[in-house]
């Protein structure tokens, strides 16, 4: 077995995510079989390889994209409120998250 | 006045110069036709006849005034649910954002508007484009219109199946893993993924960040180089959008494919392939023959690791780009007394079974003790895998391979193994990987019936040796093979 019950639980806990009782133990029976299967990518020798984080080469990014920090026009505040599942404009309304 | 539903991109524009319809009217037998045929595919979740009538005011007044009409102009078209379009509804199929209306455009969707198209509406699609079937939507399935048993693939089926039934002319879809080419080939028209960097993702409700890129579907292929055409090139807000020149994909297309190099690898033909597929990959490949390319037999050596490779990194990219869905600024909010179970109570309630199993395992690959077990080690799979490509692009001008191993399968028949599910993608996924341009065009259908899927892979940046080849081939009869 790859990942048990524990683990899912913890990740469940890192990722702000509600499990019920099901879920959890669907999710890792799913798991455990994908992270089996992804257990053949060990059958690669990677111990000179460098990791690939992003498609682009050096030059076709970076300093070829980089944008001179210019304040533009952005007026969308109101909008946005408009939809937010509690508004209080300008601000967006929370359970209280700090105890007096 | 009867008007036909096969329009062209072409057609469009020559009958509103020629005055034989006003964009308003065929627009108008469009909505008609939607609201015949919706209920029965799913495949629009929200429609925009407003915008599309200030839309098709605009177009009308060129016409009246004489003045030259932009490329696309009055061609009514469809934008997945996971592009944001300001004030139109933008759910991504997901509860979460059951009520989002995005306070911008993506830069796709103000482009294609500047160029005079007329958006009907928002295609369903799997959650947050996790899924090969669409069968992940919270709204429901989509149902193929070629076989409304089958599903229409995924996670773009929407935007293939409005193109398919005639309730749009062309549509922009997203493809991270095989989303755009699948339901291409599933629907049995051109679906095409430019290479990463070549259309901006700004307005693209992001899943794999590394991985997400926006394409066209098309009844046509030439159709499909005029939508690309429009929606490439530079965009300052995404800065993984490229400078690389734009040609002009159009002007290329005729160009004679005799002699050039296409490579048929041999890791895309092992088991596991339908033989429907096969037989009709085989005689997709003759064509090329005839055409008088040259067929390279090469090895891909590390294709098989993609898929494992594949669900590394695009849920590792998720269970990130998906923390932003806490309830605080939009989308659902599930109350509680305590911030933190309000996030967990929020995100538990909202998203669906693949978008939260996809986050566990997400987390899982990237968290303390497995990262480099899992993330780091599919980051240096990557590397081999797009090595595969510069190797075989130093040696072809283009890659063949099948779509997808199998034909559109029964709605329902795969959804209790998320595993199987992914090996969906197992063609797909390579080009995703690698960054490279890919399209799925139509290679004939199964004792007359399923459609199949030709793959063409080009070098980075070779998008018009791609579109090149495919109308080539849709030319020489490719899709009744």
């Amino acid at each position: 077995m790859k990942i048990s019950r524990e683990d899912v639980l913890r990740v469940a806990e890192l990722a702000y995510l509600d499990l019920s009782e099901g879920e959890l133990e669907t999710y890792r029976a799913q798991i455990d079989e994908i992270l089996e299967y992804i257990g053949k990518l060990n059958e690669l020798d990677t111990a000179n390889v460098q990791p690939m984080a992003q498609v682009l080469s050096d030059d076709q990014t970076a300093d070829a994209t980089l944008r001179e920090d210019l304040i533009v026009p952005c007026a969308v505040a109101e909008d946005v409120l408009k939809h937010a599942p509690d508004p209080e404009p300008p601000y967006f309304r929370v359970p209280k998250v700090i105890e007096r | 006045m009867r008007i036909a539903a096969n329009w062209t991109i072409d057609g469009v524009r020559e009958a509103l110069g020629a005055k034989k319809i006003s964009a308003r009217e065929l627009v108008a037998d469009f909505y008609k036709r939607i609201d015949a045929r919706n209920a029965e595919l799913n495949a629009y979740l929200t429609l925009s006849p407003e915008r599309a009538r200030r839309q098709t005011d605009r177009v009308d007044a060129l016409v009246a005034e004489g003045k030259p009409l932009p490329p696309l102009a009055g061609v009514p078209v469809a934008i997945k649910d996971v592009i944001s379009t300001r004030g139109i509804k933008t759910t991504c199929g997901s509860k979460i954002l059951e009520n989002y209306f995005p306070p911008y455009d993506a830069t796709a969707v103000e482009r294609l508007e500047a160029a005079g198209a007329v958006i009907l509406g928002k295609t369903n699609c799997d959650e947050f484009a996790m899924g090969s079937s669409n069968e992940n939507s919270a709204y429901g399935p989509v149902k193929n219109p070629l076989a409304p048993d089958r599903v229409p693939g995924g996670s773009s089926g929407g935007s293939a199946a409005v193109v398919a039934a005639g309730l749009a002319v062309a549509s922009l879809g997203t493809d991270t893993g095989g989303s755009i080419r699948q339901p291409g080939s599933f629907c049995g028209i051109p679906a095409m993924m430019g290479s990463y960097g070549r259309v901006s993702r700004y307005g693209l409700i992001a899943f794999a960040s590394s991985l997400d890129r926006i394409g066209p579907f098309a009844t046509k292929v030439k159709d499909v180089a005029s939508i690309l055409q429009v929606i490439a090139g530079r965009d300052p807000n995404d800065s993984t959008s490229t400078t690389a020149p734009v040609p002009n994909y159009r002007a290329e297309l005729e160009k004679p494919v005799k002699g050039l190099r296409l490579a048929i690898p041999k890791e895309y033909f092992g088991e596991g392939m339908d033989a429907g597929v096969r037989q009709k990959i085989e005689a997709g490949i003759e064509i090329f023959k005839k055409l008088g390319c040259q067929l390279v037999d090469i090895r891909m050596p590390h294709t098989d690791y993609a898929i494992a490779t594949y669900y590394i990194i695009a849920t590792a990219e998720a269970s990130s780009n998906l923390a932003r869905y806490d309830g605080v600024r939009y989308g659902l909010r599930v109350d509680n007394d305590s911030l933190l179970a309000m996030y967990r109570k929020t995100r538990g309630a909202g998203f669906g079974a693949e978008v939260k199993r996809r986050i566990v395992l997400g987390t899982y690959v990237l968290s303390a003790g497995y990262y480099d077990a899992y993330y780091l080690k599919g980051q240096k799979v990557r590397s081999l895998i797009a090595q595969d490509f510069r190797d075989a692009f130093t040696k072809v001008d283009a890659i063949l391979t099948p779509t997808s191993p199998v034909p559109p399968f029964k709605l329902g028949e795969r959804t209790d193994d998320p595993l199987q599910m992914y090996l969906a993608d197992i063609y797909t996924v390579t080009g995703s990987l690698a960054g490279v341009p890919g399209i799925s065009v139509p290679c004939g259908k199964i004792d007359g019936k399923l459609p199949v899927g030709l793959q063409i892979f080009g070098a980075p940046f070779g998008e018009a040796r791609v579109l090149q080849l495919a109308h080539a081939f849709e030319q020489a009869g490719g899709a009744t093979v």
